[in-house]
């Protein structure tokens, strides 16, 4: 688990509104987009946990399989997934969040690398915030930061 | 009382010693100004070369004094993540039945990274790749996995000298250029 201290403002308005930074659940099986990701979202003042995998971020928002022996659920604001993923999906994630009640009202975002209209479709019905597509850009981040903060109040 | 020869020689001294630091740095600020002019055409030429592209901007410019060694970080994992997955790619290849649902996984990984750092080199030999791996034509996948490994080998090469040039600007007391990239979208 990963936080970041605050790297200092940007200049956009958003983040002189709001004095806690946003904590975002980043969940990509690649290392290396993890890594970019990470860097991303540290870089747009936020706080990062990353996870490999779609069952350990379950775990991490409390909503996992065997919620008895996990630590307390994670408190996010957002979360950024990958579509793509051995085993559980993103858009499965995504499933999963929007039917827990404890959950289901935390942004969900879901990236790919592949622009499928049909895909894109499938998730924003199902409730995902937004799709972006890679490779992500800081200004990606920093547009979706600003969105996410906005729903905050 | 004050002896003046010792006073005179002291401010000499001192002179000296000003003098002789001055040119030590007038010396080191060509260095890096040299060194940095380096980096920059080398990081244009790969952009020439069709082995970067622009993304890789965006990830120098991710790179600041909170974290200094990012770009070097990021690239070294996709380069561990890289030779690794060629060397599965290689093995399932060689299998007596080649597990076609695997290779394209590991295609699909293997372009995203690239496609995140901005080796669009490796990023378009993986498409073309996907290509053969979907017509299950193995001798093609065969040449796929040469034009990879070629496209892999020559970005970490490449790359790796950039880092090179990048740490002895550091060494020297510069900073490392940043680049501009395209205005943002609206």
């Amino acid at each position: 688990m990963n936080n970041s201290e605050d790297q200092g403002s940007s200049s956009s308005s958003c983040s002189s509104y709001y004095e806690d930074q946003p904590h975002v659940l980043a969940v990509d099986d690649n290392v290396v987009d993890r890594k970019l990701i990470e860097k991303l979202l540290k870089t747009s003042s936020c706080k990062v946990t990353t996870a490999e995998n779609a069952m350990t971020a379950l775990e991490y928002l409390g909503i996992g399989e065997d919620q008895h022996n996990t630590p307390k659920a994670l408190k996010v604001n957002l979360v950024l997934t990958d579509y793509c993923m051995p085993g559980m999906t993103g858009y499965d994630l995504l499933k999963k969040i929007k039917e827990s009640s404890q959950m289901r009202e935390v942004p969900v975002v879901i990236m790919s690398s592949e622009n499928v209209p049909t895909r894109i479709n499938k998730c924003l019905e199902e409730g995902a915030h937004m799709f972006m597509l890679k490779p992500l850009k800081l200004s990606d981040i920093k547009k979706l930061r600003c969105q996410v903060m906005k729903r905050r109040h | 009382m004050t002896n003046p020869t010792n006073d005179t020689t002291i401010i000499t001294t001192n002179i000296f010693k000003l003098l002789k630091e001055n040119l030590l740095t007038k010396r080191m600020s060509n260095r890096v100004t040299e060194l940095q002019k380096e980096f920059v055409y080398y990081t244009s030429s790969l952009f020439d070369q069709g082995i970067l592209n622009d993304q890789f901007n965006h990830l120098q410019l991710l790179q600041d004094e909170s974290n200094p060694e990012f770009l070097a970080e990021i690239v070294n994992l996709f380069f561990q993540d890289t030779q690794k997955l060629l060397d599965d790619l290689t093995k399932n290849l060689e299998q007596e039945n080649v597990d076609f649902l695997m290779l394209d996984k590991t295609l699909h990984h293997i372009k995203g990274s690239s496609s995140s750092i901005g080796a669009v080199g490796v990023q378009n030999a993986c498409v073309a790749f996907v290509t053969c791996s979907n017509e299950k034509n193995i001798e093609g996948c065969w040449r796929c996995l040469e034009e990879a490994r070629n496209a892999y080998n020559v970005v970490r090469s490449k790359l790796d000298t950039l880092l090179k040039i990048e740490q002895e600007i550091v060494a020297a007391g510069g900073s490392i250029p940043k680049p501009s990239v395209e205005p943002d979208e609206e």
